[in-house]
């Protein structure tokens, strides 16, 4: 049952990590959607598969995906912002203020 | 003591992955664990005494409930800004000073500050952390600084530091 409640709001959170994907304006904004949701999305599918087969293997290995999952996400983010604003990209019309141009040059 | 305590660290790591007491797969982990710390130990913490101070290991617990708090708003926050029709957002780029002095409690503040509401961590040069905000609410830097950076940093000098 509680592994059933936790696997359901991954779902949920996943799938509006992914609306954000399309509905989001620029590259930076897509980015904060596609990491912060579906990271705790997918942890928390992982918890409620934990949950599921109590601490056995699977159980046990559900958990340690977790901080994989949180660390290769944050850097990964951190690597295509980074990339992103060196290739280039602007960004987008609603945004309204950018410390970091001085610090590139 | 540094190749000792990675060694260690990933032979724990291995077993809790693989999940088997088997004489193959203690002898395979071995092996892995140690050709990790042979290649790695140079990233690795500098002061390793900090591996048995028990009160960092309790700084770590209250980090963690704070973090989790967090990361659950962040969501939450994002959620709310993705579904919302007029889509609330005011991003831009914004620096905060670290007070953090070495090098592996800034990648966890940086980290952290990725995980949570509406903050991507961009990019770190000399004492400054450049940050991307979904909604940035305030001009002053003092203000934000805070609101970013305030929650944690103090959490992770008590570990880290």
């Amino acid at each position: 049952m509680v592994s059933t409640i936790f696997i359901s709001v991954g779902v949920l959170f996943n799938l509006f990590g992914c609306i954000g994907l399309i509905r989001l304006p620029d590259v930076y904004n897509r980015l904060q959607s596609a990491t912060k949701c579906v990271t705790l999305g997918t942890c928390s599918i992982l918890v409620g598969v934990a949950f599921h087969f109590g601490l056995i293997d699977a159980g046990v290995k559900a958990l340690i995906a977790i901080p994989l999952l949180f660390f290769s996400a944050t850097v990964a983010a951190h690597a295509l912002v980074r990339g992103a604003y060196h290739a280039g990209i602007k960004m987008g019309d609603k945004s309204v203020k950018d410390d970091y141009k001085d610090a590139v040059k | 003591m540094r190749y000792l305590a990675l060694f260690i660290l990933s032979f724990v790591f291995w077993m809790l992955l693989t999940f088997d007491l088997s004489v193959a797969n203690l002898v395979a982990g071995g092996a892995a664990a140690l050709v990790t710390s042979l290649l790695f130990t140079k990233y690795f913490f500098h002061k390793v005494v900090k591996f048995i101070q028990p009160v960092r290991y309790f700084w770590f617990l209250v980090y963690l409930v704070i973090f989790t708090w967090e990361c659950i708003k962040a969501n939450f926050d994002v959620a709310y800004r993705v579904l919302h029709p007029a889509m609330p957002i005011k991003p831009g780029i914004v620096k905060v000073k670290l007070e953090l002095k070495s090098d592996f409690a800034r990648a966890m503040l940086a980290n952290s500050i990725t995980m949570t509401p509406g903050t991507i961590s961009v990019d770190i040069i000399d004492d400054v952390l450049y940050v991307h905000w979904i909604y940035v609410s305030s001009e002053d830097p003092e203000i934000y600084s805070r609101k970013i950076a305030g929650k944690f940093e103090k959490y992770i000098k008590k570990i880290f530091e």
